[in-house]
């Protein structure tokens, strides 16, 4: 398991999940967990993958992400779980 | 499993509030280098500290990139020059040939600073430590990321009045050397009394001779976060604001708990410890100052600003203390004031003198830090000013340093820019009255007294 938050922070409109779930698919990335809420007026996802799978470095998934969020209009990242384990969890 | 909220809420830390692991610093021991051969000592300098600091700056730049948070400096500290270099040197220009070592091999494994051109003389001086000490205007104005720091007083030991003496007089000739640069030189040179020896923060920062071969130290910040969170419980009393404070120090130091473990983790070298440090910037926002001001006084400097502090300060150990499995270095609130726009504004208001920011430093990290004063001070002023400081420090058992800029050719009421994470600071006024004949007596003031504590 290999743990990874995707959060995906924008304007929302019409495809941004299935465009994020269908390059997770094909870059073999396991969702683990989906969920969505509005703050301040965006559109706010996350989501919980498991990195395990693809055969992609890190920092290559977090790069194409970023890419394919500026196609779409919104402001995707990719951090490891650990920061947020450690932050609320004691 | 994490919720959406709590990635949010740290999220938000990271982008809105300047949360961020202000250093890993690497420190690293050269007692091994030692040689009597200034060349081979350079060498073996350069290639110990090249070898074991080559990938710091990638793999903080990952950890960095993995996890979604800034690591601002990546930084190394040696051990105290004066101790490695005291069998090669037999002049002040050959220990400022060590400094210009360091800076090479800083500048070659790409981090920001390198700390520990650095003596410790708090009984006595050897010739070494001395010529040390009077190579720092040189080295510092001939090198960019050399740091240097002088320890002239401990609670165990009492204060060298010989050497705050001969800081006076070098911290002057420093501002002299960078006075083209309105005397930065100044900005990275740290008098301390109690210095300890796993400081990760510039300018003070140096690998002490308790410590293991190399070791990975890492600072936090966070003052934005703090104030936002304060933000949320104006007009409460102060069980309300103390647990605010203790549960963001807490969130605040996990982050850097992790980046330190994943540092020594990848780096192959021990984790040494978190400072849990209240670091500002000059960015907006990101201020100890604002955070006095979010307890309740109108400006840093106003009837209030000791105790607030003092509250402050002991609420950020008291929650990063749990959070992390060490805890050194400077650990508390750091109150300099070029590099904390709040404190700049206090200043510029009229509202904070050198006097009260002295009185600030009894309860505080760390001392008078980052002070732009007229150059045309005495350097008896400067060496009464860092007593002052040191006596302190010295009395109550805490770490205390004084970090002050005399502005060459500027006066009260101008303004001096260092630039960067320095920042920029109004030139305050310092008290006129002579002290030559206290700082002129020589000698050493005695270890206090550790009974009768009033």
């Amino acid at each position: 398991m290999n743990k990874t938050i995707i959060t995906v922070v924008g304007k929302d409109t019409v495809g941004i999940i299935a465009k994020v779930c269908t390059y997770l698919a094909d870059t073999g990335i396991n969702i683990l967990d989906i969920s969505q809420t509005i703050v301040s007026g965006y559109f706010n996802m996350m989501m919980i993958v498991d990195m395990a799978g693809t055969g992609k470095e890190f920092n290559t998934v977090a790069d194409e992400l970023e890419a394919l969020g500026k196609e779409i209009g919104v402001v995707i990242k990719c951090q490891k779980e650990e920061i947020f384990d450690s932050m609320h969890r004691i | 499993m994490i919720n959406i909220h709590e990635v949010v809420e740290t999220n938000e830390m990271i982008e809105k509030e300047n949360l961020d692991v202000r250093t890993i610093t690497l420190g690293i021991s050269l007692l091994d280098c030692i040689d009597s051969d200034l060349d081979r000592l350079c060498d073996k300098i350069y290639n110990k500290i090249y070898e074991t600091a080559k990938d710091l700056v990638k793999t903080g730049d990952q950890i960095s990139r993995e996890f979604g948070i800034p690591i601002v400096n990546k930084r190394i500290s040696v051990t105290p020059i004066a101790l490695v270099g005291g069998a090669a040197c037999k002049s002040s220009s050959d220990f400022a040939r060590i400094a210009a070592t360091l800076d090479k091999v800083a500048k070659a494994v790409g981090v920001n600073f390198i700390g520990g051109y650095s003596a410790l003389v708090s009984k006595g001086m050897t010739e070494a430590d001395r010529l040390l000490i009077e190579s720092i205007p040189e080295a510092l104005s001939t090198t960019e990321l050399v740091c240097s720091s002088i320890n002239v007083g401990s609670t165990k030991t009492g204060i060298n009045m010989d050497a705050v003496r001969l800081m006076g007089s070098i911290v002057k000739k420093t501002a002299e050397a960078t006075k083209e640069k309105d005397s930065l030189g100044c900005a990275k040179l740290v008098v301390f009394c109690n210095a300890p020896d796993d400081n990760p923060f510039m300018a003070g920062a140096f690998h002490g001779v308790t410590e293991a071969d190399k070791i990975i130290n890492v600072g936090v910040s966070g003052p934005g976060v703090v104030k936002t969170a304060l933000e949320k419980v104006r007009g409460e009393n102060f069980e309300v604001l103390c647990e605010t404070i203790k549960k963001t120090a807490f969130k605040v130091t996990r982050v850097g708990q992790l980046v330190a473990q994943e540092a020594s983790k990848r780096l192959g070298v021990p984790f040494g410890i978190i400072d849990l440090s209240l670091a500002p910037t000059p960015a907006i926002g990101d201020s100890v100052a604002d955070i006095l001001h979010e307890i309740g006084v109108e400006h840093a400097g106003a009837p209030g600003t000791t105790a607030a502090l003092a509250l402050l300060n002991d609420q950020v150990k008291k929650g990063g203390v749990m959070a992390s499995s060490y805890v050194g270095g400077l650990s508390g609130a750091f109150i300099p004031v070029s590099e904390d726009q709040g404190m700049i504004n206090a200043v510029e208001a009229g509202a904070l003198s050198l006097e009260k920011l002295e009185a600030m430093t009894c309860v505080c990290s760390v001392g008078l830090d980052m002070i732009a004063i007229p150059g045309d001070t005495k350097d008896t002023t400067i060496a009464g000013i860092i007593a002052d400081e040191m006596a302190i420090g010295m009395i109550n058992q805490k770490t205390t340093a004084v970090r002050l800029i005399p502005v060459i050719g500027k006066g009260v009421g101008e303004t001096v820019e260092f630039g960067g994470l320095l920042g920029y600071a109004p030139i305050m006024p310092v008290n006129q009255f002579s002290c030559d004949d206290f700082v002129n007596r020589g000698g050493r003031i005695p270890a206090p007294v550790h009974s009768f504590k009033n």
